[in-house]
C-alpha cells in the first residue's frame, strides 16, 4: 500500500465513526420523538 | 408552551442551524486545507497529513473529558440533575473523538514506524483513557440503581487523573510518540499550524454540535420516562 492509502484509510476511517454515531443520534432522536407522540394520545 | 419557552425554542432551533452551517463551512475548508492546500512533509509525505485529523481528535477529546471532569465535580456537590446530564454527554461524545485518536494513530504509525501499535507510554495511557470512558458509559448503560449518577461521577473525577498522564506523558518520559508540535518545543511549518487550528476549530464545533442534539436527547428521554412511570402509576390504580 503506498502513502496515499494509508491517508484515505485514516480520513474515511474518521467520518465513519463521526458518522455511524450522528445516525445512532437521530435513530434515538426519532425514537423518543414516536414515543411521546404515542403518550401524548 | 408559555409565550417566552416559545421564544427561548425558536432561539435555540435558530441557533442549532447556524452552528450547523459553521460545521459543516470549516469541516470542507478544513479537508481542503489538510488534502490540498498544506505543504507535504519532507520525511513521512503525504501520510503526515493524518496529523491534522489526530491531532484535533485528541485535543477535541481531552476538552470533552475535562468538561466531563467539571461535570461530575459540580453533580457531586449540588446534585444537579443538568450537571449530569452534560457529564454523561460529554463523555460519550469524548469517546467518540478518543476512538477516533486510537483508530488513526495506528493508520499513521504503519507506514511510518513499520508496526500499527507498540505498548509505548502514551499509546497505552491512551487506550486505558478510552477504557475508562467506555467503563463510565457502560455503568450508566446497564446500571439500575439510583446512585449510578453518583458512582459514575466519582468514576469520572478519578478517570480524569488520566488525562494530564496522558498530555504530558510525551514531555517528562522518552516515547516513541512524536514530540509537542505546538508551544514550548514545537518547530511546525506555520502554514501547517494554520491547517491544523482550522481543522481543530472545525472539530471543536462539530463536538458541540453533538453535545448540543445528545443534551436535548438525554432531557427528552428523562421526560419520557417520567411519562412511562406516571402511566404504568395510572394504569395500576385502574
Amino acid at each position: 500500500m503506498n502513502s496515499m492509502h494509508y491517508l484515505y484509510a485514516a480520513y474515511i476511517a474518521t467520518w465513519a465513526i463521526h458518522g455511524v454515531y450522528l445516525t445512532i443520534l437521530v435513530r434515538k432522536y426519532s425514537q423518543i420523538r414516536r414515543e411521546m407522540e404515542r403518550l401524548k394520545k | 408552551m408559555s409565550w417566552r419557552r416559545k421564544d427561548v425554542a425558536r432561539r435555540m432551533k435558530r441557533g442549532f442551524t447556524i452552528l450547523a452551517i459553521v460545521t459543516a463551512v470549516l469541516l470542507s475548508f478544513g479537508l481542503y486545507e489538510a488534502l490540498i492546500a498544506a505543504p507535504t512533509e519532507r520525511t513521512m509525505g503525504d501520510v503526515q497529513r493524518i496529523f491534522y485529523y489526530h491531532v484535533p481528535s485528541a485535543w477535541t477529546a481531552f476538552l470533552l473529558f475535562l468538561i466531563n471532569f467539571v461535570g461530575s465535580i459540580v453533580y457531586l456537590i449540588r446534585r444537579d440533575e443538568k450537571s449530569d446530564i452534560l457529564a454523561l454527554v460529554s463523555a460519550e461524545v469524548g469517546v467518540v473523538f478518543c476512538t477516533v485518536v486510537l483508530v488513526t494513530g495506528p493508520i499513521w504509525a504503519r507506514p511510518v514506524w513499520g508496526i500499527w501499535w507498540t505498548w509505548d507510554l502514551r499509546l497505552t495511557l491512551t487506550l486505558v483513557l478510552w477504557l475508562i470512558y467506555v467503563s463510565y458509559l457502560t455503568l450508566r448503560r446497564f446500571s439500575t440503581s439510583s446512585q449510578t449518577p453518583m458512582l459514575a461521577a466519582v468514576l469520572a473525577v478519578f478517570g480524569a487523573l488520566d488525562i494530564p498522564l496522558v498530555y504530558f506523558s510525551i514531555w517528562f518520559f522518552r516515547t516513541q510518540h512524536p514530540s509537542p508540535v505546538i508551544g514550548n518545543g514545537g518547530s511546525l511549518d506555520p502554514r501547517m499550524a494554520h491547517v491544523l487550528l482550522i481543522n481543530w476549530a472545525a472539530f471543536l464545533c462539530l463536538a458541540w454540535l453533538m453535545c448540543w442534539t445528545r443534551y436535548r436527547l438525554e432531557v427528552l428521554k428523562r421526560e419520557v420516562e417520567e411519562e412511562q412511570a406516571l402511566e404504568s402509576i395510572l394504569e395500576g390504580t385502574r
